[in-house]
């Protein structure tokens, strides 16, 4: 029995230690594990110039213009917002109000030229007629909640 | 726990089980499948793509379940040398494997149409293939020895210490940004999907875990029933 109990204490030990270790390493690493950032961080990261990057966010309401193969939007976390251009084809679910990953390379003048443009799914499955019913009574859920991991860390 | 170590014991608990695991199979996936296939609407965003959800989110969740399932077994085998602990270990890792790798392919047949990718390096993403590559170690692990019980002892050790990536999986969405949208039905808010998705949605669940329960007991079975006849092979030389 004591051999049992050495065995089980050894693993539980191991464990916990295996667990603390992991923890440690995921928050060494928070902004490696990062997939894209938001308009508010591009404010308070250092990025070198000419960095390739991912911006995520909300498309903005009204500010997507259409010019032949090249679209101009807005990309925005409710805080900040940043403008980007793309020219090539757009994934199904692009649309004003629904969030978006764009991958490319910040320009002199502040604005984001992206190579690739993702859109982003939300968490929220309905049926036509019940978004159109909480649209009716103004009740639907808010889309995105920008995940804050990035502006919180303080690294 | 103890009193189930017993294969024999275990054979007739399993006898048991395996007729009511087979008709909660058949009775759920039919019915799982004709409610996600044809009675249930399409998404307002998604349309009919959604109905890929009906197989991926399933899938994903018992290639989870059976992740630590597979740990535990291989605690127990470690902590008090079940020989029967080990076997349920084995018999579970092609199943959680192979429910982990049709969740990688249903995620990526929805993600082209959807995303505009088939595949991005975010966080949920990497450790769900992470979770596919250690069903394979452990596997690898398992034969790699002439001693089965080294192999099953090194096996068990990879389980334990890949068990810290099951939460990492679960909680990706949440400690970092990724693609991957963030958990639809076991949230803080309960579930953001409708009640006309979600029951088929949880029936398939039924199903799929139905399904485990069935192969993972056949597996069982099979591995005694193979145990049994090299026994009998070693006396017949040795005799």
């Amino acid at each position: 029995m004591t051999r049992k109990k050495r065995r089980l204490t050894l693993i539980g030990l191991g464990m916990l230690l295996l667990s603390a270790a992991t923890a440690l390493v995921l928050t060494a690493f928070q902004d490696n594990l990062v997939f894209f950032y938001s308009p508010s961080d591009l404010q308070t990261k250092p990025l070198a110039a000419d960095q390739r990057f991912r911006l995520g966010g909300m498309v903005e309401d009204g500010s997507v213009v259409r010019d032949g193969q090249t679209i101009r939007f807005t990309v925005t976390d409710y805080a900040a917002t940043t403008p980007v251009v793309f020219s090539g084809i757009l994934p199904d679910l692009f649309r004003e109000g629904q969030g978006v990953v764009t991958e490319g390379r910040l320009n002199s003048e502040g604005v984001f030229q992206a190579t690739e443009v993702l859109a982003k799914h939300d968490e929220n499955y309905m049926p036509p007629e019940v978004s159109d019913a909480l649209e009716r009574t103004g009740k639907m859920p808010n889309t995105m909640r920008m995940p804050e991991s990035t502006s919180n860390t303080g690294s | 726990m103890h009193r189930f170590a017993n294969p024999n014991r275990f054979l007739k608990l399993a006898n048991a089980i395996l007729p009511w695991s087979n008709g909660v199979l058949v009775v759920s996936l039919l019915a799982g499948l004709a409610l996600a296939l044809v009675w249930s609407p399409g998404d307002y965003q998604q349309g009919d793509t959604v109905r890929i959800m009906y197989v991926h989110v399933p899938a994903a969740w018992m290639g989870m379940f059976a992740y630590v399932a597979m740990a535990v077994a291989s605690a127990v085998a470690l902590i008090w040398k079940h020989p029967l602990a080990d076997l349920a270990g084995r018999a579970t890792a092609p199943v959680g494997a192979a429910f982990t790798f049709v969740c990688l392919v249903t995620g990526a047949l929805w993600g082209k149409p959807m995303w505009g990718t088939w595949w991005v390096w975010d966080a949920r993403l990497t450790s769900m293939l992470i979770l596919l590559f250690l069903y394979f170690g452990y596997m690898a692990l398992h034969n790699a020895f002439d001693d089965p019980q080294r192999g099953a002892k090194a096996a068990a050790v990879l389980a334990l210490v890949g068990v810290v990536n099951v939460p990492i999986i679960k909680f990706s969405v949440d400690w970092w940004n990724t693609l991957h949208q963030p958990a639809s039905v076991v949230r803080m808010d309960g579930p953001a999907v409708d009640p006309s998705m979600l029951w088929p949605l949880l029936v398939m669940g039924l199903a799929f875990k139905a399904f485990y329960v069935s192969v993972v007991l056949l597996r069982i079975k099979a591995e005694i029933a193979d145990a049994k006849i090299r026994a009998l092979r070693m006396s017949e030389i040795h005799g």
